[in-house]
């Protein structure tokens, strides 16, 4: 499932450090694992040098009973779907291919932001963690494996 | 209308609700399973224990999960790559594979969405509204056909699919009822619309910055059993502002990773706990038990399912069909069928048929649903009814009567009253004459004078046509064409002969009992199901009218018997008593429910004279309960026509027959069956007292004798026949 949503956010308005408004389309591409369960649940933020919650870029899921089992983002966010309010989707199922485009400034890269990625499934382990990655325009495209759902995950200018 | 609110869901959602039947009785299997499979903990065993355990055989242990089947979990990452086992308890260490099992995984998605997601679960949804109201309604239904829910567990008579249908209700509902009823909590839930959802647990403000505290140090889990636990998720190895968080059955907590304190706790709130008993009630899920008992009431799904249908299906086919009925509302002419057999249907279908050619807008209905708020349009009612046994209501108009004098206001519309009866009846039409003169006292306008067609007589119908035509200012040709009852050939198997001696030439004929489709046993038509004190219905040949044979046998007997007593020039009782065995006759089942022995403990008083003693002689044979049994036979000769004697003696015998009294009617002093009543007259009057039923069979003449004996004998108990009769415990089979 191919799924390219351009999406110009309040949230990265949010992430956008005063006085610089330069910011570019980012393509976030998550490929899962046959991991053999029903859909997975994927959150994906960004966190700041001081490791404290920065904004939300997406969530997967529509169903906000389940986001305790996102649990880093969870803790970080109070289950606060406002977070993510207009940047939600569907769940992402076994083996398919989530992608997003979005906005994201400029100064958020090589900056010390991470991007982390929480995941979960029915009846299987939570995930949070999944995966940790630091934004700099030199990782861009460079692929990392999740630790348990994503085979993949890469972000591209 | 309870009765509308359980077809329509049934039949629409026939096959969803039989989807999710099955499927979740199929999934009701796996809790059960697992609870079997799982390694339990001991009783005494701690949260800290069980996680130290775990610990040391799985050191990057990340989370340590327990499903309420007391299944452990645990979760690990060991050199970058993520571990998963079901553990044992007593040694920490995997025996299993925690992966979900696929199939279970399918089914679980077939049961609540169809692999439909949102859609399908509302889909789903819809079929547990579906079953929850046929619950409901199917509870009322039963009750009300039982009489009362105090007698849920009443024995039930009826046909095989109707019997079948409502045994396994009466058995699953409670079941159907739970598992609907969750059904629609969970998904309420799912989609959000229940305060249910936990809150966010508290962040512990302070965390100690350290780590490294021995799990057997931490007091929240040494303080919680094993039994307890929901999930244990340990801190990040290399994050020392992480914590443990351990969910239990009361709430959830966190606990410093370099003290071992604890930092925070919160509770479930009374939502939370209300939507996890739900689950469990639902899943079977921590109650596998319960769960194997709902799948079991969800397998009588399927067949409540195809036995609904069935009793459905037939009930079409037992109601003459009308083609192009009108709508209640927007017919102008109403035509209110009053029928015992369905004969009177067959008039009404064709008046309605001439009526709907002659350009009007035509509804036909049971008098029983009369309600002239449904009516609006109508200008005009015209009521056909048939008569049963003394002058009762048939059995599509019971209730007439009450409906009519409950009114407040008689409808405007003017009413024409057409009674269908035999002239050699005394009550001949006495029901639709009751029914016109109810309607002419409460004031409500004729449109045409009461009229009567005497043995459903062509031409006395098309006579009444014509006058119904002239009022309406339009010709009006009833050609009725008597539809014929489907008739099974009979076989004679044996005939013995009594009578000829005193001049009653009379025969006990026994038929072997016809060859029965799949289609009747299911639904228990045609000779699928009869008792002794039904009709045996024969179609002479050469001869439009039918003759009815009181049932000396039922279907539990095995054969199909009858007395007959030829009578000078009577076609049918000649042809029937020249019949040798391996003749045959075309013949029909008619139900006759006023008649019948009920299947109590309740004593009976039989009273017959002549070919009367016939369904008497069923009852008794059917007598396997011994219930107390009084006969009072007439006859003219014991030499000559003491029917049934031999077998009356091993009824006796063997005692299905209490007393048996005589009466002879030929010789010097003439001695009729009210005499031998008389003569036992402390014992009856002992016996009606402490609450006998009296059946009696036979003439007309005899049973005016009886009663009158009846009378006078009750007289001093301040009860009479008439009383005894709107109680129901003296019923009358009088030709």
């Amino acid at each position: 499932m191919m799924r390219a949503i351009l999406a110009a956010l309040a949230l990265t308005t949010a992430l956008t450090l005063p006085g610089i408004a330069m910011a570019q389309p980012v393509t976030l591409t998550t490929t899962l694992k046959n991991y053999g369960g029903n859909g997975a649940y994927l959150a994906i933020y960004v966190i700041d040098p001081k490791g404290a919650y920065a904004g939300s870029l997406w969530m997967a899921g529509t169903k906000s009973k389940y986001y305790e089992h996102l649990s880093d983002w969870y803790r970080a966010t109070g289950g606060n779907t406002a977070e993510i309010n207009g940047i939600t989707g569907a769940s992402v199922g076994a083996g398919r291919r989530l992608a997003i485009t979005l906005d994201l400034a400029d100064a958020l890269f090589d900056a010390g932001y991470t991007l982390h990625v929480d995941a979960a499934a029915e009846d299987m382990r939570d995930s949070p963690n999944e995966v940790a990655v630091p934004l700099t325009a030199k990782g861009a495209g460079q692929p990392v494996q999740g630790r348990r759902y994503i085979a993949n995950f890469s972000y591209g200018m | 209308m309870i009765r509308a609110l359980h077809r329509w869901p049934g039949l629409l959602a026939l096959a969803l609700v039989t989807l999710l039947a099955v499927s979740g009785a199929a999934l009701s299997v796996f809790p059960a399973a697992e609870r079997l499979a799982a390694p339990q903990a001991d009783e005494d065993m701690s949260v800290a224990d069980l996680a130290t355990r775990i610990q040391s055989a799985y050191p990057g242990v990340e989370q340590i999960k327990r499903s309420p089947s007391g299944r452990i979990t645990a979760y690990w990452f060991d050199g970058g790559a993520p571990g998963s086992a079901v553990i044992d308890p007593a040694t920490g260490t995997g025996v299993a594979s925690a992966d979900p099992n696929p199939f279970e995984r399918w089914l679980t998605n077939l049961h609540r969405s169809l692999f439909l997601d949102d859609s399908g679960r509302l889909l789903m949804a819809a079929g547990a509204v579906a079953m929850l109201v046929l619950a409901v309604s199917g509870f009322l239904l039963v009750a009300r056909r039982v009489g009362g829910w105090r007698r849920w567990l009443a024995p039930l008579r009826g046909p095989l699919a109707a019997r079948v249908h409502v045994e396994l209700a009466r058995g699953a509902v409670l079941g159907l009822l739970l598992s609907s009823a969750t059904a629609l909590w969970m998904t309420a839930s799912t989609f959000g619309f229940l305060p249910d959802q936990g809150a966010p647990p508290e962040l512990p403000s302070a965390v100690s910055g350290r780590a490294g505290a021995l799990l057997a140090s931490m007091p929240l889990l040494t303080a919680t059993p094993v039994s307890a636990l929901r999930e244990l998720s340990f801190p990040y190895p290399e994050d020392a502002t992480d914590v443990f968080t351990l969910k239990t059955d009361d709430g959830v907590g966190c606990i410093d990773q370099g003290t071992g304190a604890t930092l925070g706790w919160s509770g479930l709130s009374g939502w939370e706990r209300v939507s996890e008993t739900v689950y469990m009630l639902h899943t079977g899920q921590g109650a596998s038990l319960l769960g194997l008992l709902l799948g079991l009431t969800a397998l009588a799904v399927p067949a409540m399912g195809a036995t609904g249908l069935f009793i459905w299906l037939a009930g079409r086919a037992r109601r003459p069909r009308i083609r192009g009925n009108a709508a209640p509302g927007r017919a102008e002419t109403i035509i209110l069928v009053g029928s015992e057999g369905g004969s009177s249907w067959g008039f009404a279908a064709t008046l309605h048929a001439a009526l709907t050619r002659a350009g009007q807008r035509v509804h036909a209905a049971p008098m029983s649903g009369f309600d002239p708020a449904r009516f609006s349009g109508a200008r005009r009612y015209l009521v056909l009814a048939a008569t049963y046994g003394d002058g009762g209501a048939p059995a599509s108009a019971k209730g007439f009567l009450d409906r009519l004098a409950r009114l407040s206001a008689v409808p405007d519309a003017p009413l024409a009253v057409l009674g269908f009866g035999d002239r050699s009846f005394p009550a001949f039409c006495a029901y639709a004459r009751s029914v016109a003169a109810a309607a002419e006292s409460k004031g409500w306008r004729l449109l045409l004078p009461f009229e009567t067609v005497d043995r459903q007589s062509p031409q006395e119908f098309a006579r009444w046509g014509r006058a119904l035509g002239e009022a309406l200012g339009t010709a009006l040709e009833l050609d009725h064409q008597p539809v014929r009852p489907e008739t099974s050939a009979l076989t004679l198997v044996s005939r013995r002969d009594y009578g000829h001696d005193v001049q009653a030439p009379t025969a006990i004929l026994r038929f072997a009992l016809p060859r029965l489709s799949v289609w009747q046993r299911l639904t228990g038509q045609g000779f699928a199901r009869f008792e002794a004190g039904d009709l045996l219905g024969i179609v002479p040949e050469g001869s439009p009218i039918l003759r009815f044979y009181s049932l000396a046998s039922g279907r539990r007997d095995g054969f199909v018997e009858i007395v007959v007593r030829r009578h000078v020039g009577g076609i049918c009782s000649s042809a029937l008593t020249t019949l040798e065995p391996g003749g045959t006759v075309a013949a029909f089942i008619r139900r006759n429910p006023g008649f019948h022995a009920a299947r109590d403990r309740t004593p009976l008083i039989l009273i017959g004279a002549g070919t009367g003693i016939g369904p008497l002689a069923g009852f008794i044979r059917a007598n396997g309960s011994r219930r107390p049994i009084h006969l009072f036979f007439g006859m003219r000769h014991p030499d000559s026509d003491f029917l049934y004697r031999e077998e009356l003696q091993g009824w006796a015998a063997g005692g299905r027959l209490r007393h048996l009294s005589t009466a002879v009617s030929r010789g010097a002093r003439p001695h009729y069956v009210q005499d031998a009543l008389v003569a036992d007259q402390l014992e009856v009057v002992r016996a009606i007292r402490k609450g006998a039923r009296v059946m009696v069979c036979g003439g007309r003449q005899m049973a005016a004798g009886v009663a009158e004996a009846m009378t006078r004998m009750l007289e001093p108990l301040g009860l009479s026949p008439e009383v005894l009769k709107a109680e129901g415990r003296y019923v009358e089979d009088v030709y």
